[in-house]
C-alpha cells in the first residue's frame, strides 16, 4: 500500500496521458467530418457538392455554333484542338446568355508565352521561343493570328495571299 | 538547368527548411544516446552532460517539426495528419512516433529526473514561477526517499525504451529518404541507419560544446575528464559512422546502375563543395583525424579543448553538409539522368535563408529557457556534497 502511495506521483502522469487521449478522441470526433472513410480514405459528401457545383464551361461545340468564322479559320490550324476555353476561360454564363457577359480579350503576349516559352523539357517539334528576344515583349497576335498562329496560314484560308 | 530535365523537375520543391528538419531530429537522437550513456550503461564519466543532454534533446525536438510547417502551404492541416492518419504514408506514421518520443520519452524521463528539484522549487519559490513549478509537480510533493528510487527505478527502463525510439525517431527520418524508390541518390537501405550514426554523432557534437560554452559562461572549470570520455565515443561513433558512409559509396561505385553516371557528375560538379569539400574533407576526415591524435597523442588541456571545440564545430557543419547533399542533391538531377538543375536559397522568402538561421536559433533560445527553468549543474552539486558527506 505504502508502494502505492510512492508512486502516486507515476498515476498522474499516466492520468495526463489519459486525458490527453480522451481531448484528442473528443477532438477528433468533432472535427474529422461525418462522412470521411464512408467509400475511402477521403470526405464521401464531398463527391455530392462536386456534382452540385454549377457548370462554369460551356465546352466548344457551344462556342462553335456561334462564332462560326473563328471556328473555320481554327480548323485548319495547329491550334485546332485547343478548346476555346482553354484560353478564352469558363464562358458557360456568356453561352446561355451573350449580352450577360462580354469576355475580355486576353493579352496574348503574357497568354501564349504560358505555353510557348522555350524549354528543354517540351518536344523538339513544339513551337517555343524566348518571348524577350523574339517579339521583345510586344503582343504575339501583331504578327499571328491566335486562332491560327502559322504566319500566312490565315489568309491563305481566305484565299488571300500565299 | 542544362540537359534534359522533365517539367516537374525544374524547380526543387523540398528547400533549406527540409534539410533543417533531419538536421535537428538528428541531433535530438544523437543528445539522447549521449544521455543514455550515463543512465543505461553507466559511464559515470559524463554525468555532467546528462541532464544538459535531456534539455538539449527536447529543445531541438520542440523545434524539430517547425521547418517542416513552414514548409507547407497550409500549416494548419498538419492536424489532419493525427486525426486521420493513413496507414501507408511514412510521414503520417511519423508524427505518432514523433509525439511518442517527445510525450513518452524525453518530457517523462526529464520529469522523472528533476522532480525532486521541481517540488522544492515549488516550496521555496514565489509568484508566477510557484505556479509553474506546482504544475510542473502534477500537484505532488512526495520526495520521499523511497519514491525517488522509484523514479530512479522507472527512470531507467524509460531511457532503456528512449534508446531503440530515439533510433526510430532518427531512422524514420532516414527511411522516409531510403524508401523513395524512384530516387536512386536516396533509395538504399543503408540511409535510415548512416542517418542514424551521423545523427549520433552531430548530437554528442553539440551537446559536448553546449556543455563547454555553457560551463565557460558560468566561470566553472570544464570537467575535462568527462569531456575526454565523451570526445573518445564521439570518436568510436564517427568511425562507425565514416565506414557505413564508405560502404554505400563502395557500394554504390561497385554496383554503378543506370543511374550511376549522373550522380558521379553530380558530386564533382554542383554538390564538389557541398559534398567533397564540406561534408567528407573539413566535415568527417579533419575531425576524424583530430580526434584521432587525442586518442593516442598525450595533449596538453587547452590543445584537447581547442581540438574538441574546433572539431564539434566542423562535425556539425559537415552533418548539416551531408543533410544537404542528400535533401537537395537528390533533386538537382533528372530521372532521365540527362539534365541537371540548380537551386539558390531565397533570403526573405518563407523558405529562405532568414527562416532557416531562425529555426537553427530558437532551440537555444528553449534550452536557454529550460536551463533557467531546469538548472542542471544543481542536481550534480548536490550529489557531489552529499558523496562528501
Amino acid at each position: 500500500m505504502n508502494g502505492f502511495k510512492d508512486a502516486g506521483h507515476l498515476f498522474r502522469f499516466a492520468g495526463l496521458f489519459v486525458v490527453a487521449f480522451l481531448v484528442f478522441w473528443v477532438v477528433r470526433g468533432f472535427v474529422v467530418p461525418k462522412t470521411f472513410g464512408q467509400y475511402g480514405h477521403y470526405r464521401a459528401a464531398a463527391i455530392a457538392e462536386y456534382a452540385a457545383r454549377p457548370v462554369k464551361f460551356a465546352g466548344h461545340q457551344a462556342c462553335e455554333a456561334c462564332h462560326t468564322d473563328i471556328a473555320s479559320t481554327k480548323a485548319g490550324g495547329p491550334h485546332a484542338r485547343v478548346n476555346c476555353e482553354a484560353c478564352h476561360g469558363a464562358l458557360a454564363k456568356h453561352a446561355e446568355d451573350p449580352t450577360s457577359l462580354t469576355p475580355a480579350k486576353p493579352d496574348t503576349a503574357v497568354l501564349c508565352a504560358r505555353c510557348h516559352t522555350a524549354s528543354a523539357a517540351k518536344p523538339k517539334n513544339f513551337p517555343q521561343v524566348d518571348p524577350a528576344e523574339h517579339s521583345g515583349g510586344a503582343p504575339c497576335q501583331t504578327c499571328h493570328n491566335p486562332h491560327s498562329p502559322v504566319i500566312g496560314a490565315t489568309l491563305a484560308a481566305k484565299g488571300g495571299a500565299q | 538547368m542544362s540537359g534534359y530535365m522533365y517539367p516537374n523537375e525544374i524547380t526543387l520543391y523540398w528547400s533549406v527548411l527540409i534539410v533543417l528538419y533531419p538536421y535537428i531530429t538528428g541531433l535530438v537522437a544523437g543528445a539522447f544516446i549521449l544521455a543514455s550513456l550515463e543512465r543505461v550503461f553507466r559511464v559515470e564519466a559524463v554525468k555532467p552532460t546528462y541532464r544538459l543532454a535531456l534539455l538539449t534533446a527536447m529543445s531541438f525536438l520542440l523545434v524539430a517539426p517547425l521547418p517542416l510547417l513552414f514548409h507547407l502551404g497550409q500549416p494548419l492541416r498538419c492536424w489532419e495528419m493525427y486525426f486521420t492518419p493513413h496507414s501507408t504514408s511514412a510521414m503520417a506514421m511519423f508524427g505518432y512516433v514523433y509525439l511518442w518520443y517527445l510525450m513518452a520519452v524525453l518530457s517523462f524521463e526529464i520529469w522523472l529526473d528533476y522532480r525532486r528539484e521541481i517540488v522544492l522549487r515549488s516550496q521555496s519559490s514565489k509568484g508566477l514561477l510557484r505556479l509553474v513549478y506546482t504544475i510542473m509537480s502534477l500537484g505532488s510533493s512526495n520526495v520521499s526517499e523511497r519514491s525517488l528510487r522509484i523514479d530512479d527505478r522507472v527512470g531507467w527502463i524509460v531511457t532503456l525504451v528512449g534508446i531503440p525510439s530515439a533510433f526510430l525517431l532518427h531512422g524514420y527520418v532516414g527511411f522516409i529518404f531510403g524508401s523513395l524508390k524512384a530516387n536512386p541518390w536516396w533509395s538504399s537501405p543503408l540511409t535510415p541507419v548512416v542517418f542514424i550514426f551521423s545523427a549520433m554523432v552531430s548530437g554528442i557534437a553539440a551537446v559536448t560544446l553546449i556543455y563547454m560554452a555553457v560551463t565557460r559562461l558560468r566561470r566553472e572549470p570544464i570537467d575535462m575528464r568527462c569531456v575526454d570520455t565523451v570526445a573518445m565515443y564521439l570518436f568510436y561513433i564517427f568511425i562507425i559512422d565514416f565506414s557505413l558512409e564508405m560502404l554505400d559509396l563502395v557500394h554504390r561505385i561497385y554496383e554503378a546502375d543506370e543511374s550511376f553516371r549522373s550522380l558521379d557528375f553530380l558530386v564533382h560538379t554542383r554538390l564538389f563543395f557541398s559534398q567533397i569539400v564540406l561534408q567528407i574533407l573539413l566535415g568527417t576526415l579533419a575531425p576524424l583525424i583530430l580526434l584521432f591524435l587525442t586518442q593516442i597523442v598525450k595533449l596538453p588541456e587547452i590543445a584537447r579543448k581547442r581540438i574538441y571545440v574546433f572539431s564539434g564545430c566542423m562535425i556539425l557543419i559537415g552533418v548539416f553538409a551531408m543533410r544537404w547533399n542528400v535533401v537537395i542533391g537528390g533533386q538537382l538531377f533528372s530521372k532521365s539522368f540527362l539534365g541537371y538543375t540548380t537551386y539558390k536559397v531565397g533570403l526573405v522568402t518563407h523558405e529562405g535563408l532568414l527562416v532557416a538561421v531562425g529555426l537553427s536559433l530558437l532551440p537555444l533560445f528553449f534550452l536557454w529557457v529550460l536551463l533557467m527553468l531546469l538548472p542542471p549543474w544543481s542536481e550534480a552539486g548536490d550529489r557531489q556534497s552529499a558523496a562528501a558527506d
